[in-house]
């Protein structure tokens, strides 16, 4: 028994340390908050090895020596206690915990009261069910589910300061291999922050139980290099055009956005109404972009999500000005392409049971001219 | 013990019944309405441990179906809803309707025994406590086939058995299910306050003559204190459920963030109970280890007075630990290094009790009957549940542990490694005395190893996809995280663990009808349960025991060494 015990103890901490790459494995650090948990872990881990060997083999002897002899029939010598034993084994543990103590005092403090660089990012992360919402207040960008943060020289460190909140219910931040997990309460700011010294991407998902879809609340971070990071924020930064995404849209075509009504059409020959009748059946029938964008304004869609530089600016769902930047929806379970969007629209039970994102009903024309829409959404 | 056949040194040979045990038949009504009318300790003793039992097996059940749902990555075998509900109520089931009950059974049957009373203090207060639990318990099943029905799973509760506010709150938990797990919560609360007043009151006003305070058995002390904690730590968790129902049909805002209330202030309530309610069971547990180790190593307990005050620190300590189930909700740094500290310190008297074992079976002649073999395997799993307790409680390595698999092995490993193990070995233990029968010992060793090698397939590998970044409660995860093969391992031991649990439910069932028959003493012991017939009659003891020493039956077999000339 001892023997499985040990066995498996050693296996498993062989195996963390040989197969260093899974993508969530908390000894394979590369951020500073994380890599100081990692070194003190691998200190008590020491300790409490060592404990475990001279406890266990005390046992082990024990079993072994004073095991019941067959035709034994005397009771041993009755022992009731030794005031200098109990002493020694109160005393020493008392001396190990003062060293497990102040070992961990000293990371709490560094992670905790680090001070804020002058160069440090700030984003806001938002949790809601079952989904994260990214802000940057410094460049107004806010995006979700997807988080980008520059790559940190430890020359000139530029971490990233994280303040976390909730929209709805309690919720937990976690990328086991930048930093621990902080808890995103709803009616309370919480901060955390990581230094990444590492460029790629790191995967984790909320640890805190928060409804239906807790499970499939996955969260991606990119750590980028300072220039991919500028170029990001740079296009984050763009607004959508609101009207038709067509450069030169012809006098002749649709066009009946509703920002600009009369760009299109000769001022002194109002069509008649059967004219604008057939235009509208016409155009309506088309799976253009442009009638994505009208489905996306008439239908429930602009209630809950924003699109910048349109008329959509709901608050409740996902930021969708950069859609298509992303490389999955549904807060990272399944890769960002035109069929998984249809699917998410027209059935997110489908990918995602319980989601708070309705089933919108369109019919399948409509779901083609959105799904037209959301794919120019870069 | 039969007849004694030397002279006797103290008055404990009044103590020996020798009245005939035969009685009329009874009809099945006149059974079922003395089980049903009765005040009795041991009669309630049994009913609370064959209600644990039977939700043992329900609680058991929903375990299994959480690990064939993990199985494979994206299973499809329960629906998000379903899997939420199915943790929700195994933890619930576990910790109020199969710990708590259990334990309450055990201390039941044997305080009054041990410390030669006749009954608890308040016998009819007693039986209100148990069919208070028990209404609980059968109140939170219903929720499955209230509301929407078996298939829908009714309106059994999906908001974990912590129940994080505000997720517990109108907005996000509309229709009854948060209803169902408040009401039983608080009503088992008052049962378990109940038999907690009664433990207390019988342990320190119901002694025969001669059982000092400092010679009643451990296991009496450890249940004087664990009543202690109950007193201390439910009340908190009743006011919490009350101020969630204001929350819910009152229009209060204690829980309420979109009032302006504090998700925060329910995870303090919540653990200032939950905390010492891991004491409140695994107290019991050494108290089992304190009376079967020393039997079965053929010595007296090594270093009783340093025992008591382990129990008694245990206690105390654990009061004020709680916060370190919420290192990561956003403390200062001041207030997770007070509690990173406070949570240390608990290894220390913990740390005692187990060289304290160690210390009595040195030197003795250890005899290895089922229930020795379940305490031996319950030290081994104890001392290292205890130190990834010493990890959980490095603040900053429990921001990365928080909430993933690691935890749930760490606290599967102290509730089952440590205190089902030592149930296990308290039925092996006291089941000759309940029912006057021996459990079958090929069966005991069938059931013992099998448990050794699920126990430990499910709950050593579930360490790692914890520390591979694996959160709690999810009801499925993605193939690319490398947890696939490991929630394998977890399952296959999670079916051994099933078919040792299906010999024991046997060897129970089977050992009654068919058992070995056992003596008022089959273990050679020494306190003074062992000196009533088995079972024992309604009231115990025909005349007040009088006892000189903590082992009033080794004075009894040793009167050339009594325990009396050296206390």
């Amino acid at each position: 028994m001892l023997w499985n015990v040990a066995r498996s103890c050693c296996l498993s901490c062989a195996a963390l340390l040989v197969w260093p790459h899974w993508p969530g494995n908390i000894f394979s650090t590369s951020s500073t908050p994380a890599r100081e948990v990692h070194g003190l872990s691998l200190f008590i881990l020491v300790i409490t090895g060592g404990i475990f060997i001279g406890v266990a083999s005390l046992l082990v002897f024990a079993l072994v020596r004073f095991r019941h002899r067959a035709g034994d029939m005397t009771e041993p010598p009755q022992v009731f206690g030794s005031t200098q034993i109990e002493l020694a084994w109160t005393i020493i543990p008392i001396l190990l915990i003062i060293v497990l103590f102040l070992g961990t005092a000293r990371v709490i403090f560094a992670v905790q009261d680090a001070p804020k660089p002058a160069s440090a990012l700030d984003v806001t992360v938002i949790g809601h069910q079952f989904w994260w919402e990214f802000r940057y207040p410094k460049y107004n960008v806010v995006t979700a589910n997807e988080l980008h943060v520059p790559l940190s020289d430890p020359q000139a460190p530029t971490p990233t300061f994280l303040k976390l909140t909730s929209a709805d219910v309690m919720h937990s931040f976690w990328i086991p291999r930048l930093a621990g997990k902080t808890d995103v309460l709803p009616n309370r700011v919480n901060e955390m922050w990581v230094d990444p010294h590492e460029p790629g991407l790191f995967l984790g998902q909320c640890a805190q139980f928060c409804g239906t879809q807790h499970a499939k609340m996955l969260l991606r971070v990119y750590v980028d290099s300072p220039q991919d990071f500028q170029r990001w924020i740079a296009q984050q930064q763009r607004a959508q055009q609101s009207g038709t995404p067509d450069p030169a849209p012809s006098p002749q075509g649709p066009n009946l956005g509703n920002d600009n009504p009369a760009a299109g059409v000769p001022p002194n020959t109002p069509p008649t109404r059967g004219e604008i009748a057939a235009q509208l059946k016409e155009s309506s029938d088309a799976i253009t972009p442009e009638q994505g964008r009208r489905v996306f304004e008439e239908q429930a869609c602009m209630n809950c999500h924003t699109i910048s530089g349109t008329a959509a600016n709901g608050r409740f769902g996902p930021d969708l000005t950069h859609l298509m930047s992303r490389a999955t929806i549904a807060s990272g379970i399944v890769p960002n392409t035109p069929e998984n969007l249809r699917i998410w629209i027209t059935t997110p039970d489908e990918l995602k049971p319980g989601s708070l994102m309705p089933a919108m009903h369109l019919n399948d024309l409509q779901n083609a001219q959105l799904v037209a829409y959301l794919t120019t959404l870069r | 013990m039969d007849a004694p056949s030397t002279p006797i040194p103290s008055g404990i040979e009044g103590a020996l019944d020798v009245t005939p045990q035969t009685r009329p038949r009874a009809t099945y009504l006149e059974v079922l309405h003395d089980w049903i009318v009765t005040v009795d300790h041991k009669k309630i003793g049994l009913l609370y441990i064959g209600f644990a039992l039977i939700f043992m097996v329900v609680a058991g059940l929903e375990a299994m179906a959480i690990r064939i749902q993990l199985a494979v990555p994206h299973n499809s075998f329960l629906d998000a809803r379903s899997y939420n509900r199915m943790f929700t109520m195994h933890g619930t089931t576990m910790v109020f309707l199969v710990g708590m009950p259990i334990l309450f059974g055990f201390g039941n049957y044997l305080v009054p025994l041990m410390i030669g009373a006749r009954d608890m203090a308040f016998p009819r207060l007693n039986a209100f406590s148990f069919w208070v639990s028990a209404f609980a318990g059968i109140f939170l099943y219903f929720s499955f086939i209230g509301g929407l029905g078996l298939a829908g799973a009714g309106t059994a509760p999906d908001i974990a058995w912590f129940a994080y506010a505000p997720l517990t709150e109108r907005p996000f938990s509309p229709g009854h299910n948060v209803d169902y797990w408040a009401l039983a919560l608080l009503a088992s609360g008052i049962g378990s306050i109940g038999t907690a007043i009664n433990i207390l009151a019988t342990v320190f006003c119901m002694r025969c003559p001669g059982m000092t305070l400092s010679r009643i058995p451990l296991l009496a002390w450890i249940y004087a204190t664990v009543s202690f904690l109950v007193l201390v730590a439910v009340s908190p968790l009743t006011a919490a459920q009350v101020m969630l129902l204001i929350d819910r049909y009152l229009g209060g805002h204690f829980f309420d963030t979109q009032a302006g209330g504090s998700a925060i202030l329910w995870a303090h309530f919540f653990w200032i109970f939950g905390h010492p309610e891991v004491y409140v069971l695994v107290l019991p547990a050494f108290g089992f280890a304190n009376e079967i180790i020393p039997v079965f190593s053929r010595k007296a307990i090594f270093g009783y007075p340093a025992m008591v005050a382990a129990t008694v620190g245990i206690a105390f300590i654990s009061l004020g630990v709680w916060a370190h189930h919420m290192f990561t909700i956003g403390m200062t740094s001041f207030g997770n290094t007070f509690f990173t500290l406070s949570t240390m310190l608990v290894s220390i008297p913990t740390g005692i009790k187990t060289f304290n074992w160690l210390a009595t079976m040195w030197g003795g002649k250890l005899r290895f009957a089922t229930p020795m073999l379940f305490s031996v395997g319950f030290l081994f799993q104890w001392v290292i549940a205890g130190l990834t307790g010493i990890m959980l409680s490095v603040s900053p390595w429990n921001w990365q542990l928080h909430n993933s698999y690691f935890v749930v092995a760490h606290f599967h490993y102290v509730l089952v490694g440590a205190i089902l193990f030592m149930i296990f070995a308290a039925f092996y233990y006291w089941y000759p005395k309940m029912t006057g029968r021996m459990l079958s010992e090929r069966l005991g060793k069938w059931h013992f190893w099998l448990m050794i090698v699920g126990f430990h397939l499910t709950f050593d590998v579930m360490h790692i996809p914890g520390l591979l970044g694996m959160p709690r409660q999810i009801y499925t995860y993605e193939p690319d995280r490398g947890w696939t093969l490991l929630n394998q391992i977890v399952t296959f031991g999670a079916v051994i663990q099933a078919v040792a649990m299906a010999i024991f439910v046997y060897n129970l069932v089977h050992s009654y009808f068919a058992g070995k028959a056992a003596g008022p003493d089959p273990w050679d012991a020494w306190t003074l349960e062992w000196s009533t017939p088995s079972p024992p009659p309604a009231y115990n003891f025909p005349v007040d025991p009088v006892v000189a020493s903590r082992r009033p039956l080794w004075d009894l077999k040793h009167p050339e060494d009594p325990d009396s000339a050296f206390e």
